[in-house]
Formats: structure tokens, sequence, C-alpha cells
């Protein structure tokens, strides 16, 4: 049983280890792609073409979404879903860092790796999680555009929105892709949550659940 | 060109008005010069003259080292640093935000959406909130502008907490709930935790410290010494009753011979040196690094961090014993030699300064009684209260039990205490109570707090409400 126990917490203690260094991982893999995005002719005219021997900003956004994607539908996969299936005493929870065997949500975990990438002087780009029904008020829709890519999202399931806005004396090209269950995790976690308004949908898998929205200055 | 002063000086002497116009020269000249050597000399009283205004309570300490916020060198971006005291500000303080996890960090405000909100109140700026020498307008906290900051981003609060509903939009703070940076002790799912605790715990204790443990980098402790295993200089004057105080100590007992402290300039990792009377602080970092760096941080320290001379009561703002006006802060002000005496270093180190209504009062508190009956052997390990029990928190840190020597760590806010050590022997509520009763903290907690603070009960209804709405889901489907 001791000895049972003492290989759990080992477990644990890997598991949060290897969600570190992911976090690096995936900040370093994004980062990867910056200079890219810093080649000449990224201008607004620009923003959808193609200059000789660069990427435009919508390739450059495409490119770091996939990424993201990818991690983040692994974990709320193979991570957060499969603790679930399991039952295993470890489980995605909102208070996690200061509770006994519990690992970020899904969406605390892109929400951190979003942080690492805002702090590194070098990315050059943000991103960020809105939904229609944000059950974190933090992830609702800021501005107008953002307003109106996840209503072009709601409309056209499958499309991705593209658009470019001015904040603050600087502007911006903005890609929205849909954010979509694609864990059991989500949905479930999600329709039981207490925060869900009146409105809030009943979401099943691969139903749009918000925007993932990448931010480039340009 | 050269400037001819003779016929200058025989144009003085022959004016009728010469001795008139030597006199308003040298004046002027005494003037500048006394205002010119102010602004190039060091750390020193002659600045005096350029303090545009009094400073905090966190910073009057250090006010005369102007260097310390304002010169671009000192950042770590060089000289060319474009905002020199918000630079200022991070180099002390970045790390113990760190450390609070800090709920409004500047980089939170750094999406662009927030670009708006950032005109009104620039939240990414120490100084938008805490400006220095504007004592006119500071309030506790060292908090320069109107206490309503949180209404600019929180106004709607109450959509989604109706328990909010009708609060004062300048009570966020100031009631014992919220706290702009550090919300460790109050947070809503550490509020819950709490709930229901009663008012005096049935097991209260401090943690014991792990004083081997926790020594600095490859320092191990090694065989016990004796008087006679001394390692003095042959032709030192053997002092009996100071080797007897050292082998008495827990020095003595991990093998730590004179040499390892009276040898070496201080600097130095080394034991050959020439022998020092006088024993410098980085010998004491040497084994206890945590506790002299968290030292340098307090108020205690923070003139020692910066280059100047030690702080000593003379120069304090709160009440001090006169007699111990000029008595220099460092390790050895507490644990002197060759004691080491930390019973003396947690209380009566103290009060041999303080003199403040808080710090007279304690000998009569029901938490001194304790730590009078644990000295005297009739109370367990750990059950006593003494100055350092609060003010000196014992952390539970990688290496084992800590005891973090910056005395105002945990009172910035003062709430963090009740996490750090109140809640080892208190309820969480009656903690945090007894906390924001001024009345209380005066007296040091001789009566129980008058007012109750809500947000632990609220918390814990705000969770009952949402595991409410989530069975009823269960149930509905």
């Amino acid at each position: 049983m001791f000895s049972f126990l003492c290989h759990l917490y080992q477990e644990i203690d890997l598991m949060k280890r290897s969600l570190q260094q992911r976090l690096a991982a995936a900040a370093a893999t994004v980062c990867l792609l910056l200079p890219l995005a810093t080649l000449p002719g990224c201008s607004e005219s620009e923003a959808s073409s193609t200059p000789s021997g660069g990427i435009t900003p919508q390739q450059f956004a495409d490119g770091v979404h996939a990424v993201m994607m990818a991690d983040r539908t692994v974990y709320a996969t193979h991570v957060v879903t499969n603790l679930n299936k399991q039952d295993a005493p470890v489980k995605a929870f909102e208070y996690w860092e200061d509770t006994e065997n519990s690992i970020p949500l899904p969406a605390q975990m892109f929400r951190m790796g979003a942080e690492l990438v805002d702090e590194n002087p070098e990315a050059g780009f943000t991103y960020s999680l809105r939904s229609k029904w944000p059950l974190n008020e933090q992830h609702q829709a800021k501005t107008e555009l953002e307003q109106k890519a996840l209503d072009f999202l709601s409309e056209n399931p499958g499309e991705n929105f593209y658009g470019e806005e001015e904040l603050g004396d600087q502007k911006y090209f903005v890609a929205v892709y849909p954010d979509r269950a694609v864990a059991e995790a989500c949905w479930s976690c999600h329709n039981d949550h207490p925060n869900r308004g009146d409105d809030y949908p009943e979401f099943a898998k691969d139903d749009v659940m918000g925007g993932v929205l990448v931010r480039i200055p340009l | 060109m050269m400037i001819q002063l003779k016929p200058i000086w025989n144009a003085f002497r022959e004016s009728p008005h010469g001795p008139k116009w030597l006199t308003w020269a040298a004046i002027n000249l005494s003037i500048a010069a006394y205002f010119g050597y102010g602004l190039v000399a060091p750390a020193s009283s002659h600045k005096t003259v350029w303090l545009p205004g009094e400073t905090t309570h966190g910073h009057y300490q250090i006010e005369l080292d102007c260097n310390a916020c304002h010169d671009p060198g000192r950042s770590s971006e060089g000289p060319s640093s474009s905002d020199v005291m918000q630079d200022a500000c991070i180099r002390c303080h970045g790390e113990q935000l760190d450390l609070a996890k800090d709920t409004h960090p500047a980089k939170k405000f750094r999406d662009p959406t927030n670009a708006e909100r950032l005109k009104i109140l620039d939240a990414q700026n120490c100084l938008t909130c805490h400006q220095e020498h504007a004592p006119e307008q500071t309030l506790a906290m060292g908090l320069t502008m109107p206490a309503d900051y949180c209404w600019h981003c929180h106004q709607e609060v109450a959509d989604s907490r109706p328990s909010h509903r009708g609060m004062a939009y300048d009570s966020c703070a100031t009631a014992g709930c919220h706290n702009y940076h550090d919300n460790r002790a109050l947070y809503e799912k550490y509020l819950d935790d709490h709930h229901g605790q009663s008012d005096h715990l049935e097991l209260a204790a401090l943690p014991r410290r792990s004083t081997a443990e926790t020594l600095s980098g490859a320092i191990r402790v090694q065989e016990p010494l004796a008087v006679a295993d001394a390692d003095h200089p042959p032709s030192w004057t053997t002092d009996d009753s100071l080797l007897n105080d050292w082998a008495t100590t827990a020095h003595a007992m991990a093998g730590v011979n004179c040499s390892h402290c009276h040898r070496g300039d201080g600097d130095s990792t080394s034991d050959d040196g020439a022998w020092s009377e006088q024993v410098a602080m980085e010998r004491c970092r040497q084994c206890h690094q945590r506790q002299v760096e968290s030292f340098m941080t307090g108020k205690h320290g923070m003139r020692l961090a910066a280059g100047l001379s030690p702080m000593t009561p003379e120069q304090a703002r709160l009440p001090m014993h006169a007699g111990q006006a000029h008595a220099e802060l460092d390790c050895s002000a507490c644990h002197s030699g060759h004691r080491f005496d930390t019973p003396f270093a947690a209380t009566d180190a103290c009060l041999r300064c303080h003199a403040d209504d808080h710090s007279l009062a304690y000998g009569d508190s029901s938490h001194a009684a304790l730590w009078r009956e644990e000295l005297a052997g009739n109370g367990p390990a750990g059950s006593g209260v003494s100055c350092a029990t609060c003010h000196l928190p014992r952390l539970d840190g990688d290496s084992g039990i800590w005891v973090n020597h910056d005395q105002n760590a945990n009172l910035r806010p003062n709430e963090t205490m009740a996490r750090q050590v109140c809640t080892h022997c208190h309820g969480l509520e009656y903690s945090l109570s007894a906390l924001a009763d001024p009345q209380s903290v005066a007296s040091c907690f001789a009566e129980a707090p008058t007012e109750r603070i809500k947000s632990v009960q609220m918390a814990h209804e705000w969770f009952q409400q949402q595991e409410a709405k989530r069975a009823a889901r269960r149930n509905n489907r």
C-alpha cells in the first residue's frame, strides 16, 4: 500500500513537472515561428497577401494557432479526460495551486501558456480565449471586432474570422478560430458549470464553444 | 581666454560698495556650494535639502540615497532605461510580488484591449498608485490615489456576485476582504476551506524550525565541539564565560568553531584570514543565507541593502526607547554573541527598542503568558507566542521550516499574517477579524475583535450556491 502511494505521488509530481515543461515547450515552439512574422512586408495592406520571401500575418496566425490547438487538444483529451475516465485521484480543478492532487483546467493551461508568450518581449503577438457564453468573465468579447468575430463563428461553422482593428493608436491583425469541444471533459464540465447563464447552450462533441483569438501588431 | 581677476578685485576695493558686493558674492557662493554639494554628496543628511517632500513609512529609511530610486545606471536595462523609478520598484519588490501571487500584475493589463482602461488608470505603472514625496495624499500602504480604484474595472461585480450589492465603492480593500496585490489569505477558496473553524483551535502550535536542513548551500553540520576544541589563537586571552556560552549553542553542537566566524574578512569563504573580533554579516550569510537576505528586505535591514549605515532606533518613525537610540541593527543586534539566544532575540531584543502601544501591551497579553509558560517548560514546544512568532514567521520552504527575517513581509498587507501565522492557533475568520480591528492590533490582541469580517461566510455561501446549482443540473438530467 505504501509503495503504491509513493508511486502515485511520484506520478503526480512527474505530471506537474511535465505540465511545466509542456508550457515552456509550447512557448518555445511558438517563438520559433516568430522570426517569420517579423520579415519585411507585413503591413496592413499586405496582411492577407504573400510578400516576396516572407509570410503574411494570416499565415503566421494560422501557424501558431495550429500549435496551440494541438497542445490544447492533447491536454484536454489525453490528460484531463483520461484522468476522469480512470477515476484517478488527480483531477483538473480551478483552484489547483492550493489543492492536493489537482492540475489546471484546460482553459487555465491555455491561459498560462498565453501569459508566458505575453511575457516574452520577442513574441510579437498575443493570444487568448473568447466566448459568447464565458464561464470566466475575463473571456468575454472585449471589442466590437471580437464580438463580430464570435458572431461570425456562430453563423459560419467551420470558418475562421480575420480582421483588423486599432487599439490605443496601434493597428492589429486579428484572427479568431473556432474553439471546439474536442474532449468529453470539455462539454461535461461546461454543461454542469454553475456559472452558466440561462441562455447557455447544451454542448456536445465538436460544438463551437468559443474562439481562440490571435492578435498581431501591424 | 584668461579671466583677469586683479582688475576685478581692484574694482571691488575701489568701489564704495565693495565690501557689500564681496559679502553678497560670498553668501551666494556659500548657498550654491551648500546645494551643489547636496547633489553630488554620497547618501547622507547633506541630501536633505533636495528632498521634495516626506517619503512614506516604507521608504524613509533610504530616502537620503536618492540614487536608490532615481539612478538610471542601477536599472537592469542599463542607463538608457525609459522608466527609472518603475525599475527601482521592481528591483526591490518584484520578487515579493511574485511570492505573493500578485493578483494584479502589470502583465495582466498588457492585453491591447485594455488600452482605453489604461488611459484612465495606468495599472502597469507602480507610480500610478504609489507616488513618493507626497505626504498630503498618502494613505495606508503607501497608496496615493483615491481609494475607489477598484471601481473603475469592477463596478459591475454585483452582477456575478449578488452578495456584493450595495457595498461601498471604496470598501473593497478596507474591510478585511480584498487586497490589490496579495490575496493569499483572502481568496474565495482559501476562505471556504477555513469556514466554520472555532476561534481557538484545539491543536495550537507553531511548526518546529528545521535549522540544520535550511542551512545554505554546501554547509553541513559537523561533529559537536566542546570548550577544549575552541580554535581561537593561542595568544588570545581566553574569556571562559564567553567560551562556555559558545559551548552551549547550536553553533558548537553543529561543529562551528571560533575560526568559522572570526577568521577571514567576512566576504571570503576561507577560514585562513586574519583573526577579527567583529563578525561581518557576510560571515553569518555563509550559513544563514536566507535569513540574512530576508533581513535585508525588511525595514530593519533595507538600509544595509542600499549600502547605507545600519538602521538605528533613532531614525525610526515608530516610538522607540530612548536608551537604544544609537543601537545599530545587524545580526548581532538581536543574536548577540556568544549565546545567540533565540528566545531573547524573539521578544526581549524587540522590546528593548520598540515602545509603541502594540509592543508595550505585549507583556500583559495572553500571547505573552503562553510564551512565558513555554520558556518555563510548562507549555509544549511551539505553544508560546513571542514577537518573532508573528513578525518573523516560520515558513515552509523547499528544504524545511525556515524563519523569514523580513519582519514586514506579512504586514504587506497584515492579512498575510493570518495565513502564515495566526491560523496555526486560530480560526481564519477570527484571525482576519482581529487583524482588521485597529483597537485589537493596538492592544496586542488583548481582547477579541469587536466585529467579525463577513468574507469567510460569504465565500462559503457562494460555494454552497454553486454546488446547489450543479446538483440541480444533475437531478434535472
